[in-house]
């Protein structure tokens, strides 16, 4: 049996999260959860209203989603254009309506590709406590995290600094194989600074810092990229599920780095 | 178990019922409300069968919980037909051949719904793209796409 307890502010959610409660935000996990009878759901708590979590909004070279901002909410907004090719991607329409920002950093393997994309393009969280946490941090300790995040900073890339690549069997709609992000900010047309953060590869979505260092003063054409392919799965250990080994996964972890870095290959 | 009133408009008409707490939309459509056009299909949002729109946006009522529809809207098949007069969409899945089986058929008209309220002459990419939430074992898809351009007024593009 669920019982659900309606607050009205986010402070008051994290506090029912923090005895145990799940945190209802656009359903498409918990309620899932619900279905199916998931016994960890006893309590689940739920905002009155998400409208003022939902807010996207520029700051400097930033942009802030609220965590509550659907992959609607993303598509709608043009100061997210460069994200509009990560959200179109995550389910159908009507799912598209009601995932959240927040609920993708917290979806499980394999699911939680627009939080690869955020984790590329250096996501800092305001958290409902008032305090300030990045993402990578977040998503070593996230089965631990109580607290609820209010909103997200990303950068905002240049031109076509920003890349993804989801990797599925179903066409248009599958589940992740494998997706990637790369931030790849240039100076005098060498990379400075990269991110690169695959999905389904781990537990959670990580950064390939090896990747990362191997770009690090390169420019983006196939000689100089080499390195950076051949440390595409290092340190990497996927899981299997029924879309893939983890084998599979190392072994194609390249072709689709290089694919990633160079444009090729479509979407 | 606690049972929660929830007032919402459906089809256009005012409906008071109460949810039991931790209930979906879904459920209650059909069990509380007795509309039994949108079905269950896979409780975790892969197929699309269980559509409905809810202040005008496509959204999976097997996801939704109850209560968060109150003072909304809701739209389902049920409320396309006036009488006996089919809706242009109801219409045009008959006269394409679009549905088989028909268990996807009321998810699918209420995607498409959406998409001609916003759209009313969409490209065929358009209509694959608002119906790529919603899974059909039985068609091939491609008499269903068929049927949406028709609805739409636009030639229909019959493949082979």
């Amino acid at each position: 049996m669920v019982t659900v307890t309606t607050v009205d502010t986010l402070q008051e959610a994290a506090a029912g999260v923090g005895r145990e409660a799940v945190y209802l935000g656009g359903g498409t996990l918990v309620m899932r959860g619900v279905n199916y009878g998931d016994q960890q759901i006893s309590e689940i708590v739920r905002l009155r209203s998400q409208d003022s979590l939902r807010v996207i909004r520029s700051e400097g070279d930033r942009i802030v989603l609220g965590a509550a901002a659907t992959m609607g909410d993303v598509l709608r907004s043009s100061d997210c254009a460069a994200l509009h090719v990560v959200a179109r991607q995550v389910g159908g329409p009507a799912v598209r309506n009601m995932a959240t920002v927040g609920g993708n950093i917290f979806a499980p393997h394999p699911y939680g590709d627009f939080a690869v994309a955020l984790l590329a393009l250096d996501a800092r969280l305001r958290m409902s406590d008032g305090s300030d946490l990045d993402l990578e941090t977040l998503l070593a300790a996230r089965g631990s995290e109580r607290r609820l995040i209010e909103s997200v900073s990303i950068m905002r890339p240049a031109g076509d600094d920003f890349r993804f690549r989801k990797v599925s069997r179903v066409k248009p709609k599958g589940v992740s194989l494998m997706s990637l992000a790369a931030w790849l900010p240039r100076r005098a047309g060498r990379i400075a600074g990269a991110r690169i953060a695959y999905g389904a590869m781990a537990p959670t979505p990580v950064r390939i810092k090896a990747v990362e260092a191997a770009l690090e003063g390169v420019s983006l054409d196939a000689n100089s990229i080499s390195g950076a392919i051949a440390a595409a799965a290092q340190g990497l250990n996927p899981p299997d599920d029924p879309l893939a080994s983890g084998w599979y996964r190392t072994q194609v972890a390249p072709v689709h780095l290089k694919r990633l870095l160079l444009g090729e290959g479509g979407r | 178990m606690t049972k929660r009133p929830v007032q919402f408009q459906l089809n256009g008409s005012p409906v008071a019922v109460f949810t039991d707490e931790g209930q979906n939309l879904l459920d209650l459509l059909r069990r509380g409300v007795g509309d039994l056009s949108p079905k269950f299909g896979c409780g975790q949002g892969t197929c699309g069968s269980c559509t409905v729109l809810v202040d005008g946006e496509p959204r999976l009522s097997c996801l939704t919980l109850a209560e968060t529809v109150e003072g909304q809207s809701v739209e389902t098949t049920n409320g396309l037909a006036n009488g006996p007069d089919l809706h242009a969409l109801q219409e045009a899945f008959m006269e394409n051949f679009a549905a088989q089986c028909g268990y996807c058929t009321p998810g699918m008209l209420m995607a498409a719904k959406a998409l001609l309220d916003r759209t009313p002459r969409p490209s065929r990419e358009q209509v694959i793209e608002a119906i790529s939430g919603n899974i059909c074992r039985c068609t091939g898809y491609e008499p269903i796409i068929d049927a949406i351009m028709a609805a739409s007024g636009q030639p229909v593009r019959r493949a082979g």
